[in-house]
């Protein structure tokens, strides 16, 4: 009988089409906007994840998320050095400037400053020069959207100057940074020059980036390096998820998003739903006459369940290729990179759109289980 | 109550709905018998309550009181689910407004009853082919039923009601319609498709062009049985007491079905 079912269903073909229509754009909308707060909340930690040569972020106990910094005191450096199971501890800053180029264009960047012997926390994919250069007098590397910001349309080049609190800073490289939430650049340079780009200030160690010796886990380094030091210690991941909860429990974004994906999940059960619950009705008495003739209430469920689930598919598949299309041509630009469709979002959409199918069709087979197969005597 | 003679015994059956004040009494003690072999009539005007005799002769509602007997099995003792076993494998429908699934083709449609018995999909269709082909219908076995007259329609219906060879064949105002040309070869191709020693007719109709095709007719008014006219004797034929002279009988035969699939 399941051919019999799927030919009821493309029989119609008004409202096959409107199904199908309804669960693709209600795919569409949870899927691309569930991936674009994703991608959002992935922003807000693009400085930390970048970071893969240390295990262990060491920061003020109080410390909120990656952007809110109280720095400490250079000794705090050599206490985490002396806690038993650190192999090594470096100093890490990150702050904001403002910075000009040689044309007057000036923007707010993110200012990381790496360790000066060892320029741990570098960034993983130049594009042009080479990392070992920020060792040179004034020298930075700054991200490709940044450059592209300074010096939009020309080619990528090294030796450019530019300003950061009227000091020189030369470009030796360019590279590749995760976007930051508010896409502003990002610099990096030597730690001792970083300080001076933003100006004395009494404390100016913003992190220490640690990694434990051998055969000690990260969770014990870390539970050490709080005991000794009164500093709060923990791994890139859990400071990652320590920021986006910060940003879903104090901003607004969360709730934008939410109102956009309950609504894409209304319109989308309602549309869904009604449009499958009057084919049903409209159907009755073709059901009506397969009961009468002796199709099994279970038979009669499982086509429509087969009904639901083929439009269902179908919506789906359009639902995300929409999506998927929509953000290949978003990949390409540059103040949107990084926010993609991510496979956990496709794979929660096709569970959310499926169960919504399913509860419409719920109605719709109570109607048909409840049928007087006398119906069908009734002209 | 034994069956033997009979496909379809009723004794005192009632039927009722509702309850309280808004309680109807449809059927008021309904006793009928239909033979094998035979073309029962149901006439009577509109809600006389025929047509909810023929739902409860055919399973589709229960009876509210009274002893009804269908091909030897008592309804009201089954499961709902057996109920719709004993239909799929002993009755045929032929509905008043023919309900064909419109997404199917002629085939499609006839085929339905052994798709619903679980035969597989190919030898239903063929089977189907087969018997629509004996119905003349051979050229629009793939045509869908809005390319097609209500006379090419009816018999596709007729197809869908004999291709698993039930024991009992209900058909709820079949010519109401046809025009009357048609409602008699209509009258005519069921007589001579339907009726066999092991096969019993019955026809709710109020259409008295086509009374002449019944052995016997129940008239029936405010759900009893008021009259039961057996067809007069000279137009019958004495050696089967069936009644002959306006039957044309074709030349049909009906394809041979593997009851084994059926069971």
């Amino acid at each position: 009988m399941n051919f019999v079912a799927l030919r009821m269903l493309i029989g119609d073909r008004a409202k096959y089409v409107a199904l199908i229509f309804s669960i693709a754009f209600a795919s569409f909308l949870i899927s691309q906007q569930a991936s674009i707060f994703a991608g959002l909340m992935d922003r807000t930690t693009s400085q930390v994840r970048d970071v893969v040569d240390a295990d262990i972020w060491v920061m003020d106990r109080e410390t909120q998320y990656a952007d809110e910094i109280r720095a400490f005191s250079d000794d705090k450096l050599y206490l985490v050095r002396g806690v038993p199971g650190v192999q090594w501890a470096v100093r890490l800053f990150k702050g904001n400037t403002t910075t000009r180029s040689e044309d007057g264009k000036f923007r707010q960047v993110i200012l990381m400053g790496l360790d000066d012997a060892t320029l741990v926390g570098a960034p993983r994919a130049m594009l042009l020069g080479h990392l070992e250069d920020l060792k040179r007098p004034d020298a930075i590397v700054i991200d490709r959207a940044g450059y592209e910001f300074f010096f939009p349309g020309q080619p990528l080049q090294l030796g450019r100057t530019m300003e950061m609190n009227d000091h020189r800073a030369v470009i030796a490289g360019i590279c590749e940074a995760s976007a930051p939430f508010a896409t502003f650049p990002v610099v990096f340079t030597r730690y001792s020059q970083a300080v001076n780009y933003i100006g004395r200030v009494r404390n100016q160690l913003c992190f220490i980036l640690a990694k434990p010796a051998a055969g000690i886990s990260v969770q014990e380094a870390c539970r050490r390096i709080e005991k000794s030091t009164g500093l709060r210690a923990m791994t890139g991941s859990e400071f990652a998820w320590q920021t986006i909860s910060y940003y879903i429990r104090n901003t607004g974004i969360p709730v934008n998003f939410g109102i956009t994906i309950t609504v894409a999940l209304i319109v989308g059960s309602v549309v869904a739903g009604q449009t499958f619950y009057i084919f049903t009705l409209e159907n009755l008495k073709q059901f009506g006459a397969l009961k009468a003739i002796g199709v099994t209430n279970r038979r009669l469920v499982g086509m429509i369940v087969l009904q639901a689930l083929v439009v269902a598919t179908i919506g789906y598949g359009f639902g995300m290729a929409l999506s998927a299309t929509f953000f290949e041509v978003m990949l390409h630009r540059t103040a949107t990179r990084g926010i993609v469709m991510l496979w956990p979002t496709m794979a929660g959409t096709g569970v959310v759109i499926f169960t919504i199918v399913v509860l419409a069709s719920l109605l719709s087979i109570r109607k048909v289980l409840v049928l007087e197969p006398a119906i069908v005597f009734r002209s | 109550m034994k069956t033997e003679n009979y496909a379809v015994r009723c004794q005192e059956v009632t039927k009722e709905f509702g309850q309280g004040d808004s309680r109807t009494l449809v059927l008021r003690g309904i006793n009928l018998e239909v033979g094998f072999g035979e073309i029962t009539m149901l006439v009577g005007q509109s809600g006389c309550g025929k047509t909810t005799l023929l739902s409860i002769i055919a399973g589709l509602l229960e009876h509210s009181g009274g002893e009804l007997e269908v091909l030897g099995q008592r309804p009201d003792c089954e499961n709902e689910n057996d109920r719709i076993v004993f239909r799929r494998k002993n009755l045929g429908f032929v509905f008043q407004q023919f309900n064909l699934l419109p997404a199917l083709t002629a085939a499609e449609n006839a085929a339905v009853p052994l798709l619903a018995a679980g035969v597989s999909g190919k030898q239903a269709i063929k089977r189907a082919i087969e018997l629509l082909e004996t119905l003349g219908m051979g050229q629009r076995i793939y045509s869908f039923p809005n390319q097609l007259s209500v006379g090419q329609q009816q018999r596709i219906a007729f197809a869908r009601a004999l291709i698993h060879e039930p024991r009992l064949i209900v058909c709820d105002e079949p010519t109401s319609v046809l025009d009357a040309e048609s409602g008699q070869a209509v009258m005519q191709l069921l007589a001579s498709l339907a009726l066999r020693p092991d096969r019993a007719v019955i026809i709710v109709t109020h259409d008295d062009r086509i009374f002449r095709f019944g052995d016997i007719i129940h008239s029936m008014s405010d759900g009893r049985v008021t009259g039961s006219n057996r067809v007069k004797d000279d137009q019958h034929d004495p050696s089967t007491g069936r009644f002959i002279l306006p039957r044309q009988p074709l030349p049909i035969k009906i394809p041979t079905t593997t009851k084994k699939a059926l069971l």
